[in-house]
């Protein structure tokens, strides 16, 4: 029940684009059209259900003060927490990597439609910031983690997906000069954060 | 404008080539830090300050690293210079980290950074890069301080944390606009900024 609810939380309350911004600039970039924002999104989504309880078990048993007592009674006391940020970053690229050879392998057709959006999905801040509230919130099992990085990777998919359905048909519409373009992205995403707050009260 | 053509990347970025409000990048952390003044120039010092050094430890490597591994290479030279500020600022300002929360840990990942060093940082004079480094920092600096600045004054009524709307005003039944502080009115500001800087600059419009 808990794992639901918090599922349903990260999905629409605290949506990672409207909540808080994170992965905003591939969101901006790639939103034109809906079949290739449809993709990335995708590739979010299984890159967080995968790197969350990866991370989760190196924070769990290896950065926090005293996760490695499990190597011997020497060891209980060392805090390797600084070293947090890099082995973060270091294992999300690694993550990235092996995922575009075996998408390569298993799957050409998937792997030519998303393209270049691949190996970008180390640098995009959705993921980093997935890991960095997972270690702020201190979940106690790695399946919370795993659920929690679902619920961000789908929140994320459905943002990117109705941006860029709407960025279509505005494909019609006369802005004036000055907002075309990145301008009236702004001020929908804005208004679509707005929408997205009367989610803001939902408990299960 | 008349000016030396050495300075071109410190000037530059901070308007007609604005990293935010032009290149668009970096936007995640321009619009989260932004509904208080003083986290919102704390990231910009800690945003410059990696900046500049990133682009100046890469461009004195740029011969020696393989093009195969760069973003590796850039990705942890960047990481380690942000777990460095990251434990400056928690060393003399913890209430300021605590504001930022993951977004010290961000700048990692900040598209600016790695935007800078690719296009630019690879392929210049350290020196040049480092003003490059500066100027973006800047240029991403004014964004996110001019939209503290209004999120701030018309959605808390202070500036700093002081009080600057008198009460008087409150007494007349002047109310703050609550909803500047949430996330979504931070995007409809920066859209503002941007309609403004594009109708004063005809060639950037689209």
């Amino acid at each position: 029940m808990e794992n639901l609810n918090l599922f349903i939380r990260s999905i629409f309350v605290d949506n990672m684009i409207f909540a808080y911004f994170l992965g905003m600039c591939s969101f901006l970039a790639v939103s034109k059209n809906v079949k290739t924002a449809f993709g990335l999104g995708v590739a979010v989504s299984f890159v967080l259900i995968i790197a969350l309880p990866v991370t989760w078990c190196i924070n769990q048993y290896i950065l926090i003060p005293g996760a490695l007592s499990w190597l011997g009674e020497e060891y209980a006391e060392t805090d390797l927490s600084f070293l947090g940020l890099i082995m973060f970053i270091s294992v999300i690229a690694a993550l990235v990597q092996i995922l575009e050879m075996a998408i390569e392998k298993y799957s050409p057709a998937l792997y030519s439609s998303l393209g270049i959006f691949l190996p970008l999905i180390a640098v995009n801040c959705a993921i980093l910031g997935a890991v960095l509230f997972m270690q702020q919130r201190e979940f106690t099992n790695a399946w919370t983690a795993t659920v929690y990085g679902a619920g961000s990777g789908i929140g994320w998919l459905l943002a990117i997906t109705c941006l860029a359905a709407i960025r279509e048909r505005l494909a019609y519409s006369q802005i004036p000069a000055p907002l075309r373009g990145i301008g009236i992205t702004f001020i929908i995403t804005g208004l679509m954060g707005i929408a997205f707050m009367s989610f803001l009260g939902i408990k299960l | 404008m008349n000016v030396n053509k050495s300075l071109l990347p410190l000037i530059n970025p901070l308007s007609k080539d604005n990293p935010v409000i032009v290149q668009v990048l970096g936007i995640c952390s321009a619009l989260a830090v932004t509904a208080k003044l003083e986290p919102a120039l704390v990231m910009t010092i800690s945003v410059t300050a990696v900046l500049a050094l990133a682009n100046v430890i890469i461009s004195l490597l740029r011969n020696t690293i393989p093009t195969s591994i760069r973003i590796i290479v850039q990705l942890v030279v960047v990481a380690a210079l942000v777990v460095i500020v990251d434990q400056v600022l928690k060393a003399w300002n913890y209430e300021v980290s605590k504001a930022l929360s993951v977004f010290i840990g961000l700048i990692i990942t900040n598209c600016i950074i790695m935007g800078r060093l690719e296009a630019f940082a690879m392929s210049n004079r350290p020196w040049a890069s480092f003003l490059d480094g500066i100027g973006n920092g800047l240029g991403y600096g004014i964004i996110l301080v001019i939209v503290a600045f209004f999120r701030e004054l018309l959605g808390s009524g202070t500036l700093f944390g002081c009080q600057v709307i008198p009460q008087w005003c409150y007494d007349h039944g002047y109310q703050n606009n609550g909803m500047m502080i949430l996330p979504p009115m931070a995007l409809i500001t920066v859209a503002c900024i941007i309609w403004v800087h594009r109708s004063r600059n005809k060639d950037l419009q689209e």
